[in-house]
């Protein structure tokens, strides 16, 4: 037996047009029928023939999950974050490599496995032994990593992050255990699980690992209803920002009448600095996939669109794959599982507006219009996609669908806190030691992520905030950061569960450039559809453009007036935005300036009246001088400067003229005797 | 370049068959499929895709104008895309940015006159452990400063005079 899709005794009749209802269970307990049509499992064979194919089966499973195996296996984390730090150098070295010395090695790309600070990752299962997993690997290290760990059997202490289970040969006992790393001790992998430990594009070694079993639990002799009812009582909440309870969601689409309906999953993960959807799709596609097939059969939807970004090229590669596999394996198409239910999907690559995250704009795009949001109601579940009930989830819902149905809806409930469910997945980034992607249950608070998974700030820096929600969130400073992280406390203290991107600041991020920042990105991504956001995010920019800007800029005393009243009014403008914009995007538009606002006001103080940046990130605000004691005129400075702002004579110090100076930082990256500094 | 707008050129006859024509739900998935031909989306396609699909000319510019993915515009041999997610804006992406503009002589969205260097700036490429990132032609940089970054345009500037026709232009 090479895959699943083999039969496991001469009997099975399973196969993509003719899908037997025992599949999966077959898969999971070894064989459930006797091939018979019989519609029980109760007439499991017991004869000579049943208990082969159960152990064929069983021993197929222990293969793909690497239990027993002949040759060593290599897996290299080739998600993106492990190509953007080399992986695929790392990978063709390590086949090369192998080649050359002629060893019979297993090599399998993997998804993410989280701890992408430490990229690139590289595991190493030998037979019988515990899988080693290696960190920071370079293409340098693979001639050790050949010699003394698959062929000599030893750990490379330096490059160890840990093991996946305690070792028990000699020599492996004091081993690192990753699960007792601080990065991963305070987490809970649940929807994270496989990956970086699957290889994403087998669908066998999903199965293998109990894959689509959620899946046959939940449409197997069971209607839609039921399904929906479990959803609901496992109070799962949707995981793209708003946190609806999704039950609720598909309740309302399953009892709109309707020829037919869509179900729509939303990967268009526009928020910059998130990208745990992008994990998600690209290390362990199935899962998500899965999540989709129970919904559409929740709410009777009979045709699916995945809508994923343009700039994932990688997860959409890997999207392909899945569907084909799972079509493949009688997964999708047409009377999924013999159930009798017919659910098929595409997908659909976004062209690139971040407005297209919100769900009539959403399916504006996917109707092949631009991308702008229309007035609720109604709302998509009564008309929605061509004008059919349908529903829209994000990618990490779907994939604690899955969560909900393989481990049942009362284990589910028990995760997290009274009103916020299960876990959630964080891309935690900035200025943080342990860059990645965590997953933690609901209701631990913000300083757990940061401090104990995160690891704290760098370089000896003092924390500042840490943003959460992306541009529709708030900064939050370390006053709140013993917030609970569930949807109603962080709504109470400014900000919102958002996505999931976690940007941690240090004392040297200015909290009036990051509002801008936001502010030029969403005016930038404004679809220009309704007044308030479209011409109310550009006030809101000019006011904050006014406050970073040097009075060297200005030609009149009027100009440098409007900055005080721009302040003024900064509140007002921001209340009108908020209460009369259309959609989702420009009602929550104002949240990083209200929230900096409001925890960093003596900041946006020291910029309007000192017209000084304290974390001295607002070029506009600094001045550069020349020590004229480090200078020795070599004139490096002056010749590289664009605006020729410096001036002096050879061997002689140079000087900068301050009205010239447009701050561009190019002389002090080329003085070679660091004689510039920056005030 | 000039093109036949009445019959549709061979490079892109296939990308028309995948789709059925008078449906105007494929649009996006044509537009996107015409600019892999060509790197962007030339005036004559345009009108051959309004046809397939069977909607005015102005709908197609419409739909193509409105998402950051079109270009009307050629592309230079070397995209450099400048990430301006969060996470890099956090560690200083702006002055990267900065600097590229500075050293390229152009802006954010343009290409130079040789045809060797496109700067664009992307929402988030997805690699913030790496932050501030760029990738030229999608092989990734990170962990950038503005001196390293001086290094290595100055290897790609070499790279691009080494090669006199990088790919294909239209």
């Amino acid at each position: 037996m090479n895959t699943y899709s083999t039969t496991c005794f001469d009997n099975c009749w399973h196969s993509a047009d003719t899908p037997c209802p025992h599949f999966i269970d077959c898969i999971a307990s070894g064989q459930q029928c006797d091939g018979s049509h019989n519609e029980h499992a109760s007439t499991r064979s017991a004869d000579a023939q049943g208990t082969a194919a159960t152990e064929r089966l069983e021993s197929f499973k222990r293969r793909l999950l690497f239990v027993e195996h002949d040759v060593p296996v290599i897996f290299v984390g080739m998600g993106t974050c492990g190509l953007a730090n080399g992986a695929q150098a790392v990978h063709d070295a390590l086949k090369a490599e192998c080649e050359v010395r002629g060893i019979n090695v297993t090599l399998i790309p993997v998804g993410c496995m989280g701890y992408c600070a430490r990229e690139v990752i590289v595991d190493v299962k030998l037979p019988g032994r515990p899988r080693i997993s290696y960190c920071e690997v370079k293409t340098k290290d693979v001639p050790a990593i050949i010699e003394h760990t698959l062929l000599g059997g030893e750990i490379i202490e330096e490059k160890l992050l840990g093991l996946y289970e305690p070792g028990e040969t000699e020599g492996w006992e004091d081993a690192a255990v990753l699960g007792q790393l601080p990065f991963f001790a305070k987490q809970q992998k649940v929807n994270l699980e496989n990956c970086g430990v699957i290889d994403p594009e087998s669908i066998d070694q999903y199965l293998a690992r109990g894959g689509y079993r959620a899946l046959s639990a939940a449409i197997n002799g069971r209607s839609g209803q039921e399904v929906i009812d479990d959803v609901l009582k496992a109070g799962l909440r949707g995981r793209g920002g708003g946190g609806f309870p999704t039950g609720k969601k598909w309740q309302l689409a399953r009892d709109t009448q309707a020829d037919k309906k869509y179900l729509i999953c939303n990967a268009d993960e526009g928020d910059p600095g998130a990208f745990m959807d992008r994990a998600l799709l690209e290390g362990d596609p199935h899962r998500v996939v899965e999540g989709m097939i129970i919904a559409a059969y929740a709410i009777g939807a009979s045709y699916g669109y995945i809508y994923c970004r343009a700039e994932y090229p990688l997860a959409i590669r890997r999207l392909e794959l899945t569907l084909a596999a799972a079509r493949e394996y009688g997964l999708l198409g047409k009377n999924i599982l013999g159930s009798g239910f017919d659910f098929d999907m595409r997908i659909k690559k976004g062209a690139g507006a971040f407005v297209c995250g919100e769900e009539t704009a959403l399916m504006h795009s996917i109707e092949g219009r631009r991308g702008m949001p229309r007035p609720r109601p109604p709302y998509p579940t009564t008309a929605g996609l061509f004008g059919k009930p349908t529903v829209i989830n994000n990618v990490e819902t779907f994939a604690n669908v899955t969560t909900v149905f393989k481990n049942g809806p009362d284990w589910y409930a028990g995760i997290g806190t009274e009103s916020s469910k299960g876990t959630k997945i964080f891309a935690l980034s900035g200025k943080v030691r342990n860059v990645g992607l965590v997953e933690v249950p609901m209701g631990v608070t913000l300083r757990e992520v940061v401090f104990d998974i995160g690891g704290g700030i760098p370089d000896e820096r003092k924390f500042k905030a840490v943003q959460i929600g992306g541009p529709s969130g708030g900064a939050l400073p370390e006053s709140v950061i013993d917030t609970p992280i569930d949807y109603e406390s962080l709504k109470k203290v400014g900000a919102m569960m958002g996505s999931g991107g976690l940007v941690v600041m240090d004392e040297s991020t200015c909290m009036v450039d990051l509002a801008k920042y936001f502010m030029t990105f969403i005016q930038s991504e404004s679809c220009g559809k309704c007044i308030p956001c479209r011409e109310g995010t550009k006030r809101l920019l000019e006011i904050l453009d006014r406050l970073t800007s040097s009075y060297r800029d200005e030609s009149t005393q009027e100009e440098s007036l409007l900055r005080f009243q721009g302040m003024v009014y900064l509140e007002r403008l921001a209340s009108v935005i908020k209460d009369t914009s259309l959609c989702g995007l420009g009602q929550t538009a104002a949240n990083p300036v209200l929230s900096t606002l409001h925890y960093f006001r003596e900041e946006y103080e020291a910029h309007l009246y000192e017209r000084h940046c304290p974390a001295g990130a607002c070029r506009e605000l600094l001045t550069y001088y020349i020590d004229t004691d480090k200078c020795n005129g070599c004139g490096v400075c002056a010749r590289k400067c664009p605006e020729n702002a410096i001036i002096g004579e050879k061997k002689k110090a140079h000087y900068i003229l301050e009205d010239k100076c447009i701050r561009c930082d190019q002389c002090r990256v080329n003085c070679n005797f660091d004689a510039i500094s920056v005030n | 370049m000039k093109m036949d707008a009445t019959k549709i050129p061979e490079r892109t006859q296939k990308v028309y068959e995948k789709y059925p024509s008078g449906d105007p739900s494929c649009l996006i998935d044509l537009l996107q499929d015409v600019q892999e031909q060509y790197g962007y989306l030339p005036d004559a396609e345009m009108q051959n895709v309004a046809r397939h699909v069977d909607i005015p000319v102005s709908r197609v510019y419409g739909v193509a104008t409105f998402y950051n993915q079109f270009r009307f515009q050629p592309l230079g041999a070397y995209v450099i895309k400048v990430c301006r997610g969060t996470a890099c804006h956090v560690k200083g992406s702006l002055d990267i940015l900065r600097m590229l503009e500075n050293e390229l002589g152009i802006k954010a969205g343009e290409t130079t006159k040789d045809l060797k260097f496109t700067i664009e700036t992307v929402a988030c490429i997805g690699a913030c452990s790496i932050a501030p990132v760029i990738a030229v032609n999608d092989e990734f940089h990170g962990g950038l400063t503005t001196k390293s970054l001086q290094k290595l345009l100055k290897s790609y500037r070499k790279k691009a005079q080494n090669e006199e026709v990088p790919h294909e232009h239209v």
